[in-house]
């Protein structure tokens, strides 16, 4: 039976800060027990698709396990193919994303209007490993394939003038039946600033896993932003054109109080209608922290001066 | 097939219909097939199934209004009280896996996020309906007071839509026919009362004797 003990010395009591966290410790129990009985996936697929020659591999994710093959290209925001996350995989067959014409113009010097397999044999492909934080607070780590926006900006050669790039969707309604439906306005438009299109480490993806994207995934060409939430990475593009103004956005224009133009990752910021400080990994039971720029906190210098709860 | 042997097949058809998208999820849970994010699939699953029934638990009456069907008035205690379980489930759901407890989130939420504040209140005034569901609460309040009671579910059905449409991001389609629905068996009983003022109630206890 417990009593009153009085000669218990001081460091026989367990010590205060693992006493308050006591609750933290029997729920890491139960979810883990949990986690234990909770079903996996079955019947894993592995990746399938025409393999991409990678020269380089990069792993930018703090060495995170990767979102299986099948929970990326099975789960996904791309309304243009269905709004509910498990639409796109099922009806991609309908975007034919080869052959596929990219332009890009604007305040460039050298125009471009190319196919997209042209297009991104101009450079060496790289295997880009990041964490992608979506905006309704669930993330995946997935390994990206692709080149840096900034090498084909280069290339380009933006005028003084060009401050701003801004992002276009294919619109067709016979490849991408979502648009029949204005559920957003369409085509589906992104933009940055150029500083950020330019930092090394925005990607034009064409690939994940070594093989070409898959239709759900933005098919056959879309951007990956690893510090902004997921809105930003906009799928299967036919346009980017350098701008002098800043260019508008799918869904900042749908609620500009909830989606700004930068959508950086801030767990302090939170979405009007939920927190943005956790989120659900796929593939786990308990959520993690968000991590400010998604943990990516090397760009923080192109946002000094900046108040970052604008930043959203 | 007589009186009492269809009371008892519309009753088996109800108990079926309650139990039915339980079962499905069990299925699905079991064979994997909840996607990427079960547990953000359970939770839309049992929140849909719970406007679904507290919706058709609404029906019967406006239905005989308009169809004279009378047998879908026996199943709007099965109906209701079903609609209040999958409430339950959602909310737990909500509360012990997708939040895992942290009831400081949990009160955050409550608070701040109006979209969860109307849910969780939708879901106190339901509770209330589930307890005095019984023969035993119908004669202890009266039916009069017991059927006034009752009429909570309207708010809480319109409570659920606002649920609803707060939660989607873009796509307002399904909120929207959930809300026309609601509407429309609204307007029915209100016209019902305006062309049969207090007193002329035709309306039966949930037993339906």
């Amino acid at each position: 039976m417990a009593r009153w003990r009085p000669d218990m010395k001081e460091a026989e009591a367990t010590p205060e800060s693992l006493w308050l966290r006591r609750r933290d410790f029997l729920r890491l129990g139960a979810a883990g027990a949990l986690s234990l009985a909770w079903p996996g996936r079955s019947a894993a697929g592995g990746p399938v698709g025409v393999p991409l020659p990678v020269a380089k591999r990069v792993t930018l994710a703090g060495g995170e396990a990767l979102t299986p093959w099948d929970d990326v290209t099975s789960y996904n925001n791309f309304y243009e193919l269905g709004t509910d996350k498990s639409d796109p995989a099922v009806r991609a067959g309908t975007l034919r994303p080869r052959p596929w014409t990219v332009t890009i113009d604007g305040e460039v010097k050298r125009p471009l209007t190319l196919d997209v397999d042209a297009l991104w044999k101009r450079f060496p492909l790289e295997e880009r490993t990041y964490r992608m934080r979506c905006v309704e607070a669930w993330s995946m780590v997935i390994p990206w394939v692709g080149f840096p926006l900034g090498d084909l900006l280069r290339q380009v050669e933006p005028t003084s003038r060009a401050k701003f790039v801004a992002f276009q969707t294919l619109h067709d309604p016979a490849q991408l039946p979502g648009q029949r439906r204005a559920v957003l306005e369409w085509p589906y438009v992104e933009g940055l600033r150029i500083d950020e299109a330019s930092h090394p480490l925005t990607l034009l993806a064409v690939g994940l896993y070594g093989r070409v994207l898959p239709g759900q995934n933005g098919a056959p060409l879309r951007l990956v932003v690893p510090w902004k939430y997921g809105f930003k990475g906009v799928k299967s593009i036919v346009r980017i054109t350098l701008t002098e103004r800043q260019p508008p956005t799918s869904w900042n224009r749908l609620a500009p109080r909830e989606y700004g133009f930068h959508g950086n990752v801030n767990p302090e910021v939170d979405h009007p209608r939920w927190s943005q400080a956790r989120e659900r990994r796929i593939g786990e039971f308990l959520k993690r922290k968000t991590l400010p720029f998604n943990g990516y906190t090397e760009v923080a210098s192109l946002y000094a001066g900046l108040d970052p709860k604008a930043l959203y | 097939m007589d009186g009492a042997a269809r009371r008892r097949l519309v009753k088996a058809a109800g108990w079926g219909a309650a139990l039915a998208p339980l079962a499905l999820l069990l299925a699905d849970a079991a064979r994997h097939r909840l996607g990427a994010n079960p547990i953000e699939a359970v939770l839309n699953r049992l929140g849909f199934w719970t406007f679904t029934f507290l919706v058709l638990s609404l029906a019967p009456t406006p239905l005989r209004l308009w169809t004279g069907l009378a047998w879908p008035l026996r199943l709007r205690r099965l109906l209701g009280v079903t609609a209040f379980s999958y409430a339950a489930l959602h909310f737990s759901w909500y509360l012990g896996v997708d939040q895992f407890f942290d009831l400081q989130a949990v009160g955050a939420d409550v608070v701040k996020r109006p979209f969860i504040t109307v849910g969780f209140t939708a879901l106190l005034l339901l509770l209330p309906l589930a307890v005095t569901s019984t023969d035993g609460w119908v004669r202890r309040l009266g039916f009069a007071r017991w059927k006034a009671l009752h009429r909570l579910a309207y708010p809480a059905a319109l409570l659920g839509v606002v649920h609803f449409l707060w939660r989607v991001k873009a796509d307002r389609l399904k909120p929207t026919v959930f809300a026309v629905v609601v509407a429309a068996l609204l307007l029915a009983r209100l016209r019902r009362r305006a062309v049969r003022p207090f007193g002329a109630a035709v309306d039966t206890p949930p037993g339906g004797k």
